[in-house]
């Protein structure tokens, strides 16, 4: 059996049952890498060394008598989540030999449940993109058709799990980035509710709007590693203090007497008809098994491309002020003022996309410029939040299309960085509102290329976007 | 409002030094995306509280304890320029 390629809770059970240990299936990860990264580029950094000793350690704690579902289960993890020990350089040269003096809280948390480490995955540099391309390193290739983007920015996490080269990994979503890879590779990737999992120890993109999630070959998995993600922390004080409910638990309650609402501005023209036409049979399979079908309208759609451009650039503007040369990360050679330090160190060390962000984000914080763009951004991000919690009294969740595409080419939306943002129409407002949102393949062009249904929640509807995600994935989806 | 950006000042704000061919690249750029995101300009917000965060919060407080903080070396592990315990930086002060 190619162990490599089980899911989380098959493998947890195979580690239970005594089938294989954690090293034997790390070892069995570590090969598949070995085997298929050269090609598809998922991996930024492998620490094969260090995977082995926590496996190894993982299963003289099971002899002793532990158990858990993730104790001995190898996971991968977007590079800019800090490990403890590993390189953390989010893609960029800036971060280019970095290593990690401490644990995320996500981190801290995987490595209490006993997950191993098995390495960092290629992303956007910073998060900042929609196709993986944005690396200063590699360009991760789709596992479906390796001319094809994995999309971004956690396309290395998505490439990983949909490649046989992760059973999951950690991703981050601050405008679609955990939803929209998962889409482009047909694996799960769930998006939490803003509060829902700590921040703390993650590289910030935007600050009120990143999220860290998992993704998963399965609903049940992203179920699992939620739980291991989820809870309030001191570290991030805009973690919420909500119970953590039992997420495996909730699977179970099917679709009969869920509503789904439609956001009649998500089923527009503009969409790729494929993938439309996917996002329909499986909406249509829900009704047949039970489940109440509603339209419902989010009127500022519109504007919410326009609101994230705005509020992403301008908090990332400021969260990237840290990378000045001075305590880590690259310095300019031979400085002769303090401000040449700052001005080349950072020209030397971001990439294009980056450099753009960062202007476009001082811009509309810069004296004159800051009411009319960031100011009136925020009260719009309020407009948009009130579209969501209207149209929530008439339904249990949401169903859309995740991207307006299935996976382009490499190399064919580079060129033109608007044409790339207006890409994200679909799961922006899920950050700007605060919702939670999971993606699960829903079938695939006449190309063979996933197509992704995105499920969308209220803050904190965790369980039901993956009752309705689980329901439809083992149920109704053919 | 106008959609002429001066691209130089604003990388000058950003602490951050442009190529000649990056300035004119974002240049163009810039201006395609700031045309495009004044569309909320047209929307009447008069009244609307400003959304500064993902969830609602206010006053998150913690007790006021000591705790252990992460070694001092691991941190200075990372810096480009150190002096025993303290990170190296050129001469900040100008000579009068």
């Amino acid at each position: 059996m190619d162990i490599a390629s089980l899911t989380v809770c098959e493998a947890a059970e195979g580690l239970r049952k005594r089938a294989f240990s954690s090293v034997e299936l790390t070892r069995s990860v570590l090969d598949a890498i070995g085997a298929k990264d050269g090609e598809l580029n998922a991996y930024l950094s492998v620490d094969a060394e260090g995977a082995l000793r926590q496996a190894a350690e993982a299963d003289a704690a099971r002899a002793a008598g532990a158990d858990g579902a993730l104790l001995g289960v190898p996971v991968a993890v977007k590079d800019l989540i800090n490990v403890d020990g590993q390189p953390c350089t989010c893609a960029s040269k800036i971060l280019e030999g970095y290593t990690s003096a401490y644990d995320a809280t996500v981190s801290a948390r995987l490595r209490a449940a006993g997950a191993v480490f098995a390495g960092r995955t290629n992303m956007d540099e910073f998060a900042m993109g929609s196709s993986t391309e944005g690396s200063a390193f590699k360009v991760t290739r789709n596992p479906h058709d390796v001319t094809r983007v994995p999309g971004g920015s956690s396309g290395g996490s998505a490439a990983a799990v949909a490649g046989g080269e992760a059973l999951a990994a950690l991703g981050t979503d601050t405008g679609g980035s955990i939803r929209q890879p998962a889409a482009f590779c047909g694996c799960v990737g769930l998006k939490p509710s803003y509060g829902r999992v700590s921040r703390y120890g993650v590289t910030a993109y935007a600050s009120s709007l990143d999220q860290v999630g998992p993704m998963t070959r399965t609903v049940e998995d992203a179920a699992v590693l939620l739980q291991a993600l989820a809870g309030r922390d001191p570290r991030d004080g805009t973690t919420l203090d909500v119970p953590v409910p039992d997420y495996r638990a909730a699977l179970k309650g099917g679709l009969k007497g869920l509503r789904i609402g439609l956001p009649k501005e998500y089923y527009i023209e503009g969409t790729d008809p494929e993938v439309m036409a996917c996002v329909r049979r499986a909406v249509d399979a829900c009704a047949a098994a039970g489940a109440e079908v509603v339209e419902v309208s989010l009127p500022h759609t519109e504007y919410a491309i326009a609101v994230y451009y705005i509020v992403a650039t301008a908090e990332a503007s400021a969260n990237l002020a840290r990378f000045d040369g001075v305590r880590y990360g690259h310095r300019t050679a031979s400085p002769e003022s303090v401000f040449e330090l700052y001005a080349k160190s950072r020209a030397e060390g971001f990439g294009t996309e980056v450099k753009r962000r960062i202007i476009l984000g001082t811009y509309v914080l810069s004296s004159g410029y800051y009411d009319a763009y960031y100011g009136r951004a925020q009260k719009v991000r309020t407009l948009i939040r009130r579209d969501y919690a209207e149209a929530f009294k008439r339904c249990d969740v949401m169903m859309t299309p995740v991207a307006p595409t299935a996976a382009y080419r490499i190399g064919e939306a580079c060129d033109d960085p608007l044409k790339m943002y207006l890409g994200d129409i679909f799961t922006v407002p899920a950050n700007l509102a605060g919702l939670c949102g999971l993606s699960v393949p829903c079938g695939r062009t006449a190309a063979g290329l996933p197509v992704g249904l995105q499920v969308l929640g209220p803050a904190f509807g965790e369980e039901t976007v993956l009752r309705a995600a689980y329901a439809y994935e083992r149920e109704v989806r053919s | 409002m106008s959609h002429t950006i001066d691209v130089a000042y604003v990388a000058e704000l950003a602490r951050l030094e442009l190529s000649p061919d990056e300035k004119s690249l974002f240049q163009k750029q810039l201006e395609t995306i700031v045309q495009y995101v004044e569309k909320i300009g047209g929307l009447d917000v008069e009244g609307i509280e400003p959304t500064m965060h993902g969830q609602a919060l206010v006053n998150v407080f913690r007790e006021d304890v000591v705790v252990p903080s992460a070694e001092r070396e691991r941190f200075l592990a990372n810096a480009p320029e150190r002096s025993g315990c303290e990170f190296k930086l050129p001469k900040i002060v100008e000579d009068a």
